[in-house]
């Protein structure tokens, strides 16, 4: 007799025109972790919406400790002990992270709020298990890692024996993810049970105990992680082979599209990020950005894509001075940029995908014929995009809002890509994707480098940058300290360059 | 059950309504009157008869205008809390045009509708400039246009739309929506010829919004400004525009009293209300045009109707605001109703 904590069993869940899980199953064990693994758009996020109260599914049962139960909202979820970090953060930014951890169960002391007890209870649970938190600080001062923390505190605090964790370690530095494995450690030896949703096969082969599959909202299956490779995970979860490597034939470099000298810029707060930083892309390669996150590298490209003010130096595209022209013109000059941040930058959520599709060029030829809008012209560019970067959603009308994680990031790629520009920055842009799209995603990145575009790709995952970059520039404290050949380096040399030591290098000369 | 979007959003505002229809029957019912005989009385007193029927719609025109202005501004990401100012400033610069010119009709009506649209227009310019530059929260400076809207205007009806009197001189008659064969088929209602240019307005707001490129740029701006300004569009420049447009909706909503109902304008002791009003019309409306259109009949309805409840039903006027309040609390709440509905689909399986 097997011991679960939490049981869903034949779950199904349809929304209008879609089944999102059809026949689901999924049983966890007490005190493990447990992978839950599946294509983008699979349903991962919709099962565990139903799990934690948000949705009711049509047909299948929950069970609790081995009772049937009924979860109508996450207050009911709270009481039976589960608790949820979103893929995408519910925090208030101005307040602190106590007041965010009680908001909606405040410790009361004749009628009034007791933050002082609060607080104090905040940085024990924090201790506890080894998270770090400051009690006081802001969320809006506080790095991403953090707020992530900062919402695995807020149901603990609400007393959660099992923790839905959906895709925290997208959003993660490799540096972060390490740390956020500990903690999921030091939860499990606390008697806690963990659900979590990755699309690393690596982090399922090194943290989870079990995984569970799911294919195109059908439950596929449940396996032992010790009885299996990410190799048949990944053929589990697409239903074919994949490669891990990307193939691809060496660059062949010709004129400069993109240079930038002894350039300038400061962050938000008026704090140098970037500090006299050169950098060169030429037609039909791939240069890949190495650094730890908070180096400048942010800036860098907001600076580029005309988001950010240039303090000095100079950018120029083509041979043309781009330095601080307005972000319209920088695109039309030819730039495109497939931002970090999509909930913020890349998408408007209540705009139906195929607006989405048109975001810059709306006011176009054939989108608009004398500022009057085609919608015929623009579902039709839309639905192509769609099908060629297999956007999964049920529709182009369908709001951008209602798609998964990793199809509105494909959404943002067919976007930007399908523009076909001079010089296409690529910042981050596998996040949040699943094994298939990823590597669909760089062939795709590799394909505009053959057709003779300059390629600028940003991304923290360090087997992407050696993958798919021809010419790795590290970037340390707001400037370029080192150009690296991907075939001659690996990843201890760069963390190490990483991490600012020039030791190597000038050994070399 | 299963809710499409559409038939969603036609739910909500009209079960807002039959709830504020029935808590205003309880009230009235606790105070020992027959609410048959109130509603029955704010029927006839809204469409009972022809001329009741030609005051509604007059009532409704002002309405359209202030709806539509506060829905722009909303379908912007903007609150506009300025459409009462507007509404007086843009009537006092209809009436001053009206008045202080002489011309044919063909130029004297357009300009003085002009005037209004673009002294509306200007009162929303100002927020709209604070907003942009200088991220003043455009509610904050709203409310004060308002009380600047309405002192100055007093001060300018007394000192240089008369000689010292409490109302502006008359409009001349090639300024004035007035038209003695809407009059007389209404027996003699102030109806006047400013709804076809309310309607006219409403198509203007939908076909800008929805099929141009500068609407797919106030709604994007509307609902994301950073991803506005990665795609390129000045963030700015639009909730400017925003508030300029929606001005200038509220402007013309003045003109409709100034150049129609009543031809002149007198010195306020209090707000009109009709831009106050207009945020609860746009609210029922789903800010949408048509929405807003039907929004507005039911508050002109309202509005008009209720002043039958007193005489016919012996309904006392205080119990009749009551009643009013009631149905647009209810509205407000649509909120709440939406709450509601929602936990019924989910549990209607
Ligand atoms: N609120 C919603 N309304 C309509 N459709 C939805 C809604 N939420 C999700 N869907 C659809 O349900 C399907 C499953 O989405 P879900 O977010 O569960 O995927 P996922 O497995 O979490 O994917 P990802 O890895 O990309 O986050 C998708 O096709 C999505 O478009
Ligand atoms: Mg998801």
């Amino acid at each position: 007799m097997e011991n679960y904590v939490v049981e869903m069993l034949n779950i199904r869940k349809e929304f209008p025109g879609i089944v999102a899980n059809d026949n689901i199953t999924l049983q966890v064990q007490e005190g493990e972790i447990h992978a839950l693994l599946g294509e983008n758009g699979a349903g991962k996020s919709t099962l565990m919406n139903v799990l934690f109260g948000l949705y009711q599914p049509e047909k299948g049962e929950i069970r609790v400790n081995g009772k049937a139960v009924k979860i109508t909202d996450p207050n009911v979820a709270n009481n039976l002990g589960i608790g949820m970090v979103h893929q995408h953060f519910m925090l208030v930014d101005t307040f602190t992270v106590t007041q965010n951890i009680i908001l909606g169960s405040e410790p009361k002391k004749g009628g009034k709020i007791d933050l002082k007890k609060a607080e104090q209870e905040v940085a024990e649970l924090s201790d506890r298990y080894g998270l770090k938190v400051d009690p006081r600080a802001k969320i809006k001062d506080i790095s991403v890692g953090m707020q992530q923390r900062v919402e695995i505190l807020k149901t603990l605090y609400r007393g959660a024996e099992v923790l839905i964790l959906d895709e925290p370690t997208a959003v993660l530095t490799p540096q972060e993810i390490k740390e956020l494995i500990e903690i999921m450690r030091s939860l499990i030896k606390e008697g806690k049970s963990i659900i979590l949703i990755t699309h690393k096969l690596k982090e399922i082969m090194e943290v989870c105990d079990r995984c569970t599959v799911v294919r195109k909202g059908q439950g596929i299956g449940t396996v032992d992680v010790k009885d299996t490779s990410p190799d048949e995970l990944a053929s589990l979860m697409v239903g074919r082979e994949i490669s891990f490597t990307t193939e691809k034939t060496a660059a062949v470099p010709k004129d400069q599209i993109l240079s930038v000298k002894s350039l300038q810029v400061q962050d938000s707060r008026k704090v140098g990020m970037v500090k006299g930083l050169d950098l060169e892309v030429r037609a039909g390669e791939i240069v890949g950005i190495a650094g730890v996150d908070g180096n400048g590298q942010s800036e860098l490209i907001e600076a580029i894509t005309g988001l950010r003010k240039v303090e000095s130096g100079s950018i120029h595209l083509n041979g043309k001075a781009i330095t601080n022209l307005p972000p319209r013109k920088v695109t039309d000059s030819g730039v495109s940029h497939i931002p970090q941040d999509r909930h913020k930058f890349g998408l408007v959520l209540d705009f139906p995908v195929g607006e989405n599709m048109v975001l810059q060029t709306y006011y176009k030829k054939p989108f608009a014929k004398k500022s009057v809008l085609s919608y015929k012209n623009i579902y039709s560019h839309a639905k192509r995009l769609i099908e060629e970067y297999d956007v999964r959603t049920p529709s182009e009308y369908t709001k951008a809002r209602a798609l998964s994680g990793g199809n509105q990031q494909k959404a943002i790629i067919g976007r930007e890509v399908d523009r076909s520009p001079d010089l296409l920055i690529a910042a981050q842009p596998t996040r949040g994707l699943d094994v298939g799209a990823i590597e669909f995603i760089h062939k795709k990145l590799i394909e505009e480098r053959d057709k003779g575009r300059a390629v600028l790709l940003l991304s923290f995952e360090l087997d992407e940058i050696l993958n798919v970059s021809d010419r790795i520039a590290v970037m340390f404290d707001g400037k370029i300290v080192a150009n690296v050949n991907p075939s001659e380096t690996n990843e201890q040399e760069l963390g190490l360059l990483m991490a600012g030591s020039t030791v190597e290098k000038d050994g070399e000369r | 059950m299963m809710f499409t979007n559409r038939m969603f959003n036609i739910l909500v505002p009209v079960i807002s309504v039959l709830l504020g229809l029935i808590a205003g029957a309880i009230i009235m019912a606790s105070f020992g009157y027959n609410p048959l005989n109130g509603y029955q009385a704010l029927w006839a007193g809204s469409f009972g008869d022809i001329y009741y029927f030609g005051e509604t719609i007059r009532q409704v025109t002002p309405y359209i205008f202030t709806g539509l202005a506060v829905a722009f501004a909303f379908r912007s990401g903007l609150f506009n809390i300025g459409a009462e100012g507007q509404v007086i400033v843009g009537w006092l610069a209809s009436v001053w045009v009206g008045a202080a010119f002489d011309a044919p009709m063909i130029i004297h009506l357009p300009l003085a509708l002009l005037a209004a649209a673009l002294a509306g227009a200007i009162w929303g310019f100002i927020p709209g400039l604070l907003k942009a530059k200088l991220g003043v929260h455009e509610v904050i400076i709203t409310i004060m246009m308002n009380y600047i809207a309405l002192h100055v205007s007093n001060a300018l009806i007394r000192s240089v739309l008369s000689e010292n009197q409490d109302s502006s001189d008359p409009i001349k008659e090639s300024a004035s929506l007035a038209s003695n064969w809407l009059m007389e088929m209404t027996s003699y209602s102030r109806l006047h010829f400013g709804i076809l240019i309310a309607l006219f307005a409403a198509m203007i707001m939908w076909f800008l919004l929805e099929k141009t490129t500068a609407g797919f740029e106030l709604r994007s701006v509307g609902f994301n400004q950073h991803a506005s300004r990665y795609a390129g569009m000045n963030v700015g420049k639009n909730i400017i525009l925003a508030m300029v447009i929606s001005g200038a909706f509220a402007g013309l909503g003045g003109a409709m009293e100034g150049l129609g109902t009543f031809g002149y304008m007198p010195t306020h002791s209090a707000f009109t209300n009709l831009g106050f009003d207009g945020i609860a019309v746009a609210l029922l409306g789903g800010n949408n045009a048509f929405g807003v259109v039907l929004a507005a009949l039911l508050f002109g309805t309202l509005k008009i109707g209720a002043l039958n409840m007193p005489t016919a039903a012996d309904v006392p006027s205080e119990l009749v605001e009551i009643v009013i309040a009631l149905i647009i609390f209810f509205v407000a709440s649509s909120y709440i109703i939406r709450w509601v509905l929602l936990r019924f689909k989910k549990e209607g399986k």
